[in-house]
């Protein structure tokens, strides 16, 4: 059974990119809301926000890129609703493949649009005058991060995209993701934050994950902050990984 | 495996929270035969189909395909049954051919794009071959449905409801479809809610009521259990279903000229 686990994947995989190719527009509308904030902070609200950096933008894309994550997920959980709606996963599921192909390649597939999702954001953000002199080394660095948190971000949405009763469900659970980093460095620097709203910003896993790539990028040195946004995103993944995984055989196998 | 009996069911159970829906199904398919479950809505009948497809585990009770236990032998089970499940499980975004590609590659089957032509020939798909599935007719959904279940040659096709919402010229196919199906040794077991359906394919055919299988046997069998036919002179007026299949002919389908299925010439009169 298993020596099929990497060919099913790869197959099923091709199969679920191939409906981001056709539907591109699930890669516009994930950048749509990221770029239109980033548009809306550099051009009206950035002038009156000092963050002690000489560039708004500079000092706002790594927050621009969590939500281009947090909304990108939401398509995740709704591929997944759907095939369990139309009953392509039943007739997978009752087909002689390794029955894991069928989440991994939406996994991946979530991986790869997302990742796209990325470019798009930060070409725009280049555009805007975005500039970073960082490395090849700290652009690794910052692509690991990103790529490890929609690896956390995406099995939390297989959760809903198994289990939704609606298309609604199945998305809606993203929107508190997305407004995530409001409360967090992303935009303004927490210190102006009253005390309480301040002590919940600094210790969510955006503001770690944020400082951790805007230092990455202004090539300062990171600091703790990288730990704790791993320790973040290691953690939320692995728990949501074995949610999903309960869920996931309870529905298989019923 | 050599055993005249593909599938075989005995006392199967099976609930859902509270609902009994199988108080103890039994029943046997023999090899090549098309078998019919009948039922009324929530009988049971697509619960016993996903049992019989690994997708549900039963309660009590066992259940064996092609030799093979749907508990214990689930991954030899799926590789000797196709499902096409109420709904055409096909994907929208792709492309007919793509679907029946896809499927192939699943199955691990070498030459997948050879397998889909033929299929696509062999359901007069080829002219919609290379749609979007989402432009498709439901009748040519269906039957893209059944070609994809049909990929690998499983010796055994599990049909849930394969005609409901279905135009009547669309479901002459589906019936086609299936009737050749099991001509060339295929054994089927299809569920339906159409008594005329039932009568019009099936070799066997099995009542599922309240959890339990009250009646099974031939259509002649079922007959005899109602007091004997009496000669009555009445005037056969043509259904609306002819009179909208004389009207329509042949020419709607899927309003492709030129891929309309040949009849198998000898097909009517086997069965």
């Amino acid at each position: 059974m298993n020596k099929h686990v990497l060919s099913d994947t790869a197959v099923l995989t091709g199969r679920s990119l191939r409906h981001i190719t056709r539907s591109l527009d699930t890669i516009i509308t994930t950048c749509i809301m990221p770029i239109g904030f980033m548009l809306l902070f550099v051009y009206v609200f950035g002038g009156a926000i000092q963050t002690g950096s000489h560039s708004y933008v500079n000092y706002l894309l790594p927050g621009i890129l969590i939500i281009t994550i947090a909304s990108g997920i939401s398509y995740t959980a709704y591929r997944l609703f759907l095939d369990m709606q139309s009953g392509i996963f039943d007739r997978f599921q009752s087909m002689p493949i390794a029955r894991s192909s069928v989440l991994w390649a939406h996994v991946l597939t979530s991986l790869v649009a997302n990742l796209t999702s990325l470019v798009v954001v930060v070409l725009v953000a280049l555009l805007m005058g975005f500039r970073s002199g960082a490395g090849v080394l700290a652009w690794l660095e910052i692509a690991g991060i990103l790529i490890l948190f929609t690896l956390a971000l995406t099995w939390l949405a297989v959760i809903p995209g198994l289990t939704a009763k609606s298309v609604d469900g199945a998305s809606a659970f993203s929107y508190p993701l997305i407004f995530l980093p409001f409360i967090s460095s992303a935009f303004v620097p927490t210190a102006t934050m009253p005390g309480p709203v301040r002590a919940f910003a600094e210790n969510q896993p955006v503001t770690s994950i944020v400082n951790a790539i805007r230092d990455l990028f202004a090539q300062q040195p990171v600091g703790t902050d990288i730990w704790i946004a791993l320790a973040w995103c290691v953690g939320i993944l692995i728990v949501a990984y074995i949610f999903a995984m309960v869920i996931y055989r309870r529905k298989i196998s019923q | 495996m050599t055993s005249q009996h593909v599938i075989h069911v005995q006392g199967l159970e099976k609930s859902y929270k509270k609902l009994e829906v199988l108080r103890g199904v039994d029943f046997d398919v023999a090899r090549g035969s098309i078998f019919a479950l009948l039922g009324s809505n929530g009988a049971g009948k697509t619960t016993v189909v996903r049992i019989l497809s690994t997708l549900l585990k039963a309660d009590a009770g066992t259940a064996s395909v092609n030799g093979f236990d749907v508990a214990t032998q689930a991954a030899r089970v799926r590789e000797s049954i196709s499902l096409t499940g109420q709904f055409a499980a096909v994907d929208e975004i792709l492309s007919g051919r793509e679907n029946l590609v896809l499927v192939a590659r699943l199955r691990h089957l070498k030459g997948a794009g050879t397998i889909a032509d033929d299929l696509l020939a062999r359901f007069s798909l080829t002219d919609a071959a290379a749609r979007k599935v989402s432009a498709y007719s439901g009748g040519m959904r269906r039957r893209l449905d059944i070609a994809m279940s049909l990929s690998g040659n499983p010796p055994v096709i599990l049909l849930d409801e394969p005609t409901t919402g279905l135009d009547p010229q669309a479901r002459i196919e589906v019936w086609q479809a299936v009737k050749e199906l099991a001509e060339h040794g295929t054994t089927v077991l299809l569920t339906t809610q159409n008594l005329g359906e039932a009568e019009r394919l099936a070799d066997r055919i099995a009542i599922l009521h309240d959890g339990r299988i009250i009646v099974n046997g031939t259509l002649a069998d079922l007959k005899q259990l109602l007091p004997p036919a009496k000669v009555e002179y009445v005037e056969k007026q043509p259904t609306l279903e002819d009179v909208f299949l004389a009207i329509v002919g042949d020419h709607g389908k899927d309003g492709g000229a030129g891929n309309d299925r040949a009849p198998a010439p000898t097909g009517e009169e086997q069965r």
